[in-house]
């Protein structure tokens, strides 16, 4: 190890604390020579020969992985489809990266973890303040694990007698991927019903929802961007043949779109991480929240206020017997680890922005996508939006030229976009990229 | 020695909740350029300016122990020190990228991710590696869902994993999720895996063992290599739950113990912070064979460059993209920063730690020879009313009264983040809370930020968000 000074050794981690004369004087206590003769390891396991893996200094580790981070091309991303960025302050960064928050672990003694605790409920506030529906839980790891699990709440509940899930056509690949896994092993299958013009097709979901329907799932905005008009009428038909209502969303498109309970939504999951996190190669934070008569139903942790017996509200960790550690195979699901830290973040981001912050940087979605799709129709040999419906963040283009190879131009100008298919690019806007529109436009026109 | 945590607040409470400090109501649709009929009503939100924010979650911060305020010795957590430099490594925004990129524009995501596969395949001895699970869970949920395919693959229907009593309450869980009957494997007399109950359990309808090794008391399972041809020989798999690795790195392998599947605890053995809960990364490594089960996209290097591809019989999807990145980050520059001789002497002093911390207490250790974790009884005393004791004398306490097979355990696991004397304070806290008198255990905590907490009555009356506090 090239590091110089790490108390004269030089191998070993650097995060642990010895000293050679302490680690000789607690050999000594335990009774042994060496920490080998600790390891009551079989012969025939051991494992003798070395890993192959080089320890670096961290100068030099730092340097090196800035290099090859480096390889990354510096493209200005127009992406969406279910991951997607807004500037996040830098407030958020300095107060989430404090060491108690950071390197701390699931509150199981409440008394001495009340400051994260209570920053966990005031997510959950937030989101039920968001949703309209009164219990959210602490996080799931994204939009599509939430999905998974409200699809299993729904075949758990006792007013749904059904076990087919409902989902729209134009859903993302990854997601309907991820359904499929959560629901193996549950007697709930997946079908598909279809869309008009990039929204939900409400007679036709009306023909197929039944009674052997456990879950219909819509989403506001859609993955291409487009804004639903009938939600009220979807809730309406899932409430008809005695199925639940989810209704996949961000926290963004939150701030302005249809509230979900007002719409008849039993179950609202997905990307809370819109706010807080950067751009993380699809890292996210799934928003779960629900009705109160599902409460015991709810997979995932759930923080309730308290009192201590100095009669002050504190808060805790509750309804844990519906989790793994305690419920085992009866759980309501085996989520252990979250995205805690990502909910913190939201929650820090959320209530800097507060309700005008939030309803502009909104409403600016609804702006910027229309302005952008309004001048690319302009071009040649292009048509934008594809649907004739009000769009959040991102639409779909119609080109007359491959799709690919216009994207592949762009590339080469420094823009990434979506290919949808042979003739349809997307592309998502956002405060972040706003300013480079008109480079878009330009380098559109060019490459067509 | 003075241990009291930060307090703030007034008679009622300790820290004001945002909407205490000042909410209001606007009408998002009112300058919107969408009709109304498709815009909320009304929206509520806090209005703190943000140095009011900055001081509340500084605040809220002070009154949160943490890994870097004091000792965290939860037993199977592995809690040890996650180095700053990470952070840094993991905030290059030149990593900030779309998960749609072109693998041709992320070539340097690709091949930290390709680096990391290889690194964690090498200290796991598997031979292809997922970072797609989000979590530990998540990584059992998949590998469960990888070795269901196996079967599938060969038309061999099998409906049962077995787990042991000892296990984490996640294996049990995640079995069920994948639609399998769980078997429970009763503890055996020496807290290993009895190998004449293991006998009885495995059958034709045996999908997989799940196994943690060292198990949930540190101890190894001796009989490990009997224990997988057991298993095999009924045609299942041996699945191994990585959440106690850190005590075994460069000195022995889940392959070469015969495991076909294994998940990583990035968060725990890679030093990740666990962020109060998570994120963490739950990386799968498989045998040879079962790599074409795993989940897609996969990464490999082809010819000078990387490029993400789907494996033939892939599983499908765990998570909507490619995981939690910043934490698979993380993980990668830990692990390089060790390389051999800094992981197996992570592990080194991992197991010394909890060997000397148990020399120093004066309490029964029932199982043994442990490694980087032993469960101590409290015997005739409630395990959590010694805990609550115990953060009065500036540590934090053990994890409490499991596995349930020990009474009253309290399952301590220091890590190699503790130096002696920290160790020796550790000892301190222990003996002394059980040499406290009944009465000074109930009166417990006083020093951290709250009294104790009801939670029973906390959940007989649930109230999830501020909307439902008494108004008062």
């Amino acid at each position: 190890m090239t590091d110089a000074g790490r108390h004269e050794r030089d191998d070993g981690t650097p995060y642990a604390p010895h000293t050679p004369a302490e680690t000789a004087a607690m050999l000594d206590a335990v009774g042994v020579d060496s920490e080998a003769e600790l390891f009551d390891v079989p012969s025939e396991v051991r494992f003798e020969d070395d890993l192959g893996i080089d320890a670096r200094g961290e100068r030099e580790l730092r340097a090196e992985l800035s290099s090859m981070l480096a390889r990354n091309d510096d493209l200005t991303e127009f992406l969406g489809r279910d991951h997607h960025t807004h500037y996040v302050p830098s407030v958020v960064d300095d107060l989430s990266q404090r060491a108690e928050f950071l390197t701390s672990y699931t509150q199981y003694q409440p008394e001495i973890t009340q400051g994260f605790l209570q920053a966990l409920f005031e997510y959950q506030s937030l989101i039920a303040e968001l949703t309209g529906l009164p219990v959210a839980n602490c996080s799931m790891y994204d939009a599509a694990s939430g999905l998974g699990e409200a699809a299993r709440l729904a075949g758990r509940v006792r007013s749904v007698s059904g076990t087919r899930v409902l989902v729209p056509e134009v859903l993302h690949e990854n997601k309907r991927a991820v359904l499929r896994n959560y629901v193996d092993g549950t007697d709930l299958t997946v079908a598909t019903y279809p869309m008009t013009d990039g929204t939900v097709d409400v007679d036709a979901l009306s023909g197929l929802a039944d009674e052997e329907t456990a879950l219909v799932y819509a989403e506001n905005p859609t993955v291409r961007g487009t804004i639903e008009e009938g939600l009220s009428e979807v809730g309406a038909i899932a409430d008809e043949a005695g199925a639940l209502f989810c209704l996949g969303t961000d926290t963004v498109a939150l701030g302005l779109l249809e509230e979900p309970a007002s719409v008849g939504a039993d179950v609202v999951v997905g990307e809370a991480d819109a706010l807080g996190l950067p751009t993380a190669y699809g890292m996210g934070l799934g928003l779960f929240a629900t009705r109160e008569s599902f409460l015991r139903q709810v997979p995932g942790r759930l923080v309730g206020a308290a009192e201590d017996e100095g009669g002050k509200r504190t808060y805790t960790l509750t309804l844990q017997t519906r989790e793994q550690h305690i419920r085992k195979e009866r759980a309501t699901s085996n989520i252990c680890t979250n995205q805690a830290w990502v909910a913190l973040r939201t929650a820090m981001h959320l209530a800097w922005l507060g309700p005008d912050g939030l309803a502009d940087l909104a409403n600016q979605c609804v702006r910027e996508a229309a302005a952008l799709a309004d001048r690319l129709d302009g071009l040649r040999g292009v048509a934008a939006p594809v649907h004739d419906r009000h769009h959040f963040r991102e639409f779909q283009i119609r080109t007359d030229q491959p799709a690919r190879a216009i994207a592949g131009d762009l590339e080469s100008d420094g823009f990434a976009v979506h290919v949808v298919d042979d003739h349809r690019l997307q592309v998502c806007v956002t405060d972040v990229n706003a300013a480079r529109t008109d480079a878009l436009v330009d380098a559109f026109e060019e490459a067509i | 020695m003075n241990h009291d945590q930060a307090r703030y607040g007034d008679d009622d409470r300790y820290e004001p909740l945002l909407s205490e400090k000042g909410t209001e109501t606007v009408d998002p649709g009112e300058e919107s350029p969408l009709p109304d009929e498709l815009t909320r009503d009304g929206l509520e939100l806090p209005t703190s300016s943000e140095p009011e924010l900055s001081r509340h979650y500084t605040r809220l911060s002070q009154m949160n122990w943490s890994v870097e305020t004091g000792p965290y010795p939860l037993g199977s957590c592995t809690m040890k020190y996650n180095p700053s430099f990470t952070e840094d490594v993991a905030a290059d925004p030149n990593g900030a990228v779309h998960p749609e990129r072109s693998d041709e524009t992320i070539q340097g995501t690709l091949e930290l991710l390709a680096g990391l596969q290889d690194y964690l395949a090498r200290i796991g001895g598997m031979d292809a590696v997922t970072l797609q699970p989000p979590a530990g869970a998540a990584g059992e949920f998949t590998g469960i869902h990888v070795a269901k395919a196996y079967h599938e693959s060969r038309n061999d229907d099998r409906s049962e994993v077995i787990v042991p009593a000892s296990a984490h309450g996640t294996n049990f869980a995640s079995a069920a999720m994948a639609g399998y009957d769980v078997v429970e494997l009763p503890s055996g007399e020496d807290g290993r895996v009895d190998l004449e109950a293991l006998e009885a359990a495995v059958s034709e309808e045996t999908a997989a063992l799940m196994l943690t090794n060292p198990n949930t008391v540190g101890l190894f399972e001796r009989d490990i290599v009997e224990i997988a041809e057991l298993v095999h020989d009924a045609g299942g798999l041996l699945y191994y739950d990585g959440a106690n690795l850190n005590a075994l790195l460069g000195r022995a392998r889940p392959g070469d113990m015969g495991f076909d599947v294994m998940h990583y605890n990035v968060h725990k053995t890679f030093a990740t912070p666990h962020g109060g809960g998570g994120p963490g990364a739950g990386p799968v490594g498989v045998r040879e064979e079962l790599a074409e089960f795993l989940p897609r996209p996969r990464v490999r290097e082809h010819e000078g460059s990387y490029e993400l591809y789907d494996p033939e019989r892939s599983i499908g999807k765990v998570h909507g993209h490619q995981g939690n990145w910043l934490v698979l980050v993380k993980a990668y520059a830990y692990i390089a920063r060790l390389g051999d001789s800094g992981l197996e002497d992570a592990s080194a002093k991992a197991v010394l730690n909890a060997n000397y911390l148990a020399e120093q207490l004066d309490y029964e250790i029932p199982y043994g020879p442990f490694h980087h974790e032993f469960a101590a009884t409290a015997g005739d005393r409630d395990a959590a009313d010694v805990a609550k004791r115990m953060l009065d004398y500036g540590v934090h306490p053990p994890t409490t009264k499991w596995p349930e097979f020990v009474p009253e355990a309290m399952l301590t696991e220091p890590t190699e983040a503790e130096n002696k004397d920290s160790l020796d304070d550790l000892a301190a806290a222990f003996n002394g809370a059980m040499g406290d008198s009944d009465a000074e255990l109930d009166a417990s905590p006083s020093k951290t930020t709250a009294r104790r907490i009801d939670q029973a009555t906390a959940a007989r009356n649930p109230r999830l968000s501020w909307h439902e506090l008494d108004e008062e």
